[in-house]
């Protein structure tokens, strides 16, 4: 047997000094401590091929296709450019694995995935990728099959890549938060797996995320970087604990309260009260959780609870990085009732997107390309105020469909009324 | 392998995480009622019925060797209850529902070499992309910036001294995968691509490339009397995404792929709306293996933000609070005609009013 092939890296051995845990030692430790020929042979390569990246400052990995039978997605293929020079690594492709919703784990289970990977795959691993998924990186076309089969049988399943329903994150939420207003797991598990034949099977225009946040702090940035954004709220009085309020005040004085509570309040709807007690106008709260962050224990969350939707958030390409925005701005999410009628304007939207964007477009181009109300009008969304900033600037409009438009809304008002 | 062996798979989708929580978390889920930071790296929360659970965090190398994992899950079958998981930053929670086994959890991490921090209001762990050690369009290794980074950075990790949290992120490109932050390092590319024109023909579906580029810089043309493509290099944003599917338009450049830091980003709804990231500084050299030149520009802008923020305001709050002109003097960055956007929507970014700080 050949002695496995080694390469200088003096650039790399760099990045082990200081005392943030080094990726760098951990490659080497797989290079030379692994029992596995397969795996210290790969991370041999691997740290050449990285180095000669450092040197040279570019990269050298190339797409492809793979996918294990019976999908087209979920895989990342790579091939190297460099194979010749570093070959143990020339395939290196990454398994996106959809990870539990809220991302809990015990150790068991990770230990059984990682007997797999050191099975199949180079022993590298990230939890998570920045779309969600469990990322194992580094195996050959063969190994992706034979990975995937495995854990597959115990209960792993391919997240997507491609233009497909990609997978989904949820914050940690009602399993460990107070200011969780919906079941974020719940709600990620409904949509997604009512789509599991667009994650496995990539038809769309472009790539369609959902992320779940339980309230408005949005731990998972589902507003920026979502097409379907679920963020939990409510919409009856917060509960305030006047005793705990008079207990903060105590602690951290009135100037603080005043200074970092009351006036931080983006809509003035707080007031400190001579007896500190604190008083809300709850008609005017926005629900922007700064109060709750920063007095959680005197102050949560009311009773009504339920979600806001918004759509069309995404990054950069191609029109620049876009917001969601506001589509429903409350439903409940208690009934079985309601979390069809979640799925059910998912689906709506991913059928509208499917038939209407153009190649490479995500939701939030495609809503600016042709309009918000082209958009509601397509997934029968009525319109609402709360779906603006401000009503239009431009005079350019055609209006003559106004006292139709105005009979609706009226009509609507009046059965809201009649409850 | 023949057809017949192939196995069809079994279509699970997403796993429910709830058989995975630690009891605790599942006896009270949707009851909690108040949480306390009692020291950095540890969260103590509380449920109505009374029972608490603490949580232990700790930094990682977000790309983990098996030999990693597999110390991380001793330390939770050893000192945790055996449940763990992970945030969208790769750092690694363990929960426990009694007081007494935090501090060996903590100790037993120290000893392995993981940080305990990121908590409270500390510069979390940077959230970050593949670089060159997956992506196939990387100006620079993530990996690498943020391990160096963070080396730079632990003391605000471990410790809770920032006047509100810090998120960071690094992009290997202008995509931009890794996400919004407070302050994000991404890859600028500075010159439009190079093309190969003998393979273009070969390589790439031209229509779908040029459909691909933001500003209708690239035409089919004719080289050489072989069908390749053209580039109006004026109007070219250097964003590369004509890379992806035309590999002969090589946008990666040893000399003119700089870093670019942007400051601002914000998801959370908290006081003010959510807003994105602007850019501050560009043309940082692309200097492996440590990025100095980068780093110093972040921890600028953090030793500024810390003495400047009022408690609660995050990097967005604290530069709306004082204005851009301020930022740029108090950071030392120079104010270019980069920064001002002319992209659309710019109008929205010009100042139309008398409101000026002197
Ligand atoms: C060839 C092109 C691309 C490749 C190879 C690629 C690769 C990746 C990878 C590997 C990740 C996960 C990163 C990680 O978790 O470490 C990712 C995430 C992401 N990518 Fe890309 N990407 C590409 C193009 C794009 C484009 C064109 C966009 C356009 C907007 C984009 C937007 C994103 C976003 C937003 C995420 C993060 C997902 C999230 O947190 O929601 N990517 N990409
Ligand atoms: S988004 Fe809200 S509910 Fe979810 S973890 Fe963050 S603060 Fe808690
Ligand atoms: S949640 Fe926000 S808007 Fe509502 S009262 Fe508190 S600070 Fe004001
Ligand atoms: S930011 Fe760019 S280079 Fe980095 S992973 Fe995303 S697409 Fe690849
Ligand atoms: S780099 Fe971007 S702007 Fe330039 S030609 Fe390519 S796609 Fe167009």
């Amino acid at each position: 047997m050949a002695a496995k092939k080694m390469y200088d890296t003096p650039m790399l051995d760099e990045l082990e000094k200081g005392p943030w845990p080094s990726f760098i030692s951990g490659f080497k430790r797989l290079r030379d401590d692994h029992p596995d020929e397969r795996i210290n042979e790969m991370a041999s390569s691997l740290l050449g091929q990285l180095e000669h990246s450092y040197e040279t400052r570019k990269g050298y990995w190339k797409g492809g296709t793979v996918s294990v039978f019976g999908y087209g997605g979920g895989i990342i293929p790579r091939f190297s450019e460099v194979g010749d020079a570093f070959p143990a690594s020339r395939e290196f492709h990454t398994l996106r694995v959809q990870p539990p919703a809220g991302n809990y784990y015990t150790t068991d289970m990770l230990n059984q995935l990682g007997d797999s990977w050191e099975k199949h795959g180079s022993g590298l691993v990230t939890f998570h990728g920045q779309t969600g998924n469990i990322m194992f990186i580094g195996t050959t076309t063969k190994g992706t099959q034979h990975f995937f089969d495995e854990i597959n049988e115990y209960g792993w399943d391919l997240g997507g890549a491609g233009p497909c329903v990609r997978t989904a994150m949820s914050c940690v939420g009602s399993a460990r938060c107070e200011q969780s207003c919906a079941n974020e797991h719940g709600i990620q598990r409904w949509l997604v797996n009512n789509f599991t034949d667009d994650v496995h099977r990539p038809a769309l225009p472009y790539k369609f995320k959902f992320k779940v946040s339980g309230c408005p702090n949005d731990c998972v940035n589902a507003i920026e970087r979502a097409d379907f954004a679920v963020i939990g709220t409510w919409r009856d009085d917060m509960k305030v604990d006047q005793e705990e309020v008079k207990n903060f005040v105590k602690a951290k004085g009135r100037e603080y309260v005043i200074d970092n509570v009351v006036t931080r309040c983006p809509t003035q709807a707080l007031s400190l009260k001579d007896d500190d007690t604190l008083e809300v106008d709850n008609h005017n709260c926005v629900r922007c959780m700064h109060c709750l962050n920063v007095m959680n224990k005197a102050l949560s969350p009311g009773d009504d609870r339920g979600i806001t939707l918004l759509i069309g958030g995404k990054r950069t390409l191609k029109i620049g990085d876009l917001m969601g925005t506001v589509i429903v701005p409350f439903m409940k999410m208690e009934s079985e009732e309601d979390y069809e009628r979640l799925v059910e304007i998912a689906e709506e939207t991913i059928d509208f997107f499917a038939e209407n964007a153009l190649e490479h477009e995500r939701t939030g181009e495609m809503i600016e390309r042709i309009g918000l109300v082209n958009f509601l009008e397509g997934v029968g969304i009525e319109v609402d105020p709360h779906m603006v900033n401000n009503p239009r600037q431009s005079s350019y409009v055609r209006t003559d469909g106004w006292d139709e438009e105005a009979e609706k809304w009226f009509a609507r008002k009046t059965e809201e009324a009649a409850g | 392998m023949a057809y017949e062996d192939m196995r069809q798979p079994i279509e699970s989708g997403c796993p429910d995480g709830f058989q995975y929580m630690h009891p605790v978390m599942r006896k009270n889920f949707g009851l909690w009622k108040f949480h306390e930071h009692p020291r950095p790296g540890v969260l103590r929360h509380v449920a109505h019925s009374g029972d608490e659970i603490w949580t232990v965090k700790a930094g990682t190398q977000r790309i983990l060797d098996v030999y990693s994992l597999r110390k991380l899950t001793e330390i939770g079958e050893k000192y945790g209850d055996g449940y763990v998981r992970f945030t969208i930053r790769s750092n690694i929670e363990y929960m426990v529902s009694d007081e007494s086994k935090v501090d060996p959890l903590i100790t037993a991490l120290t000893d392995a070499g993981f940080i305990v921090g990121g908590t409270g209001n500390s510069v979390a762990m940077m959230s970050h992309t593949q670089g060159w050690l997956h992506c196939d369009i990387p100006g620079t290794d993530a990996s690498g910036v943020v391990k160096a980074m963070m080396d730079e950075l632990v003391d605000e990790f471990q410790n809770c001294n920032m006047p509100n949290r810090v998120h960071m992120t690094t992009s290997c490109c202008q995509i931009n995968c890794g996400g919004q932050g407070d302050i994000a390092i991404n890859v600028q590319h500075t010159k439009p691509p190079r093309i190969n024109h003998d393979l273009v023909a070969n390589v790439c579906e031209r229509p779908s490339v040029v459909a691909r580029c933001p500003v209708a810089a690239i035409r089919p043309a004719m080289v050489n009397g072989k069908a390749s493509l053209e580039v109006d290099e004026k109007k070219c944003i250097c964003c590369g995404a004509c890379f992806p599917p035309c590999p002969p338009m090589q946008i990666n450049d040893p000399e003119h792929t700089k870093l670019a830091i942007w400051v601002g980003g914000n998801h959370s709804n908290a006081r003010s709306k959510p807003t994105f990231q602007k850019l501050v500084a560009s043309g940082i050299p692309n200097n492996p293996p440590r990025w100095p030149e980068a780093t110093a520009i972040v921890k600028r802008i953090l030793k500024e933000y810390k003495e400047g923020a009022k408690d609660w305001e995050r990097v967005n709050d604290w530069i709306e609070r004082i204005g851009w002109p301020r930022f740029f003097e108090v950071t030392g960055l120079p104010f270019t005609k980069y920064h001002i956007d002319n992209w659309r929507g710019a109008r929205s970014s010009l100042n139309a009013s008398t409101h000026i700080r002197f």
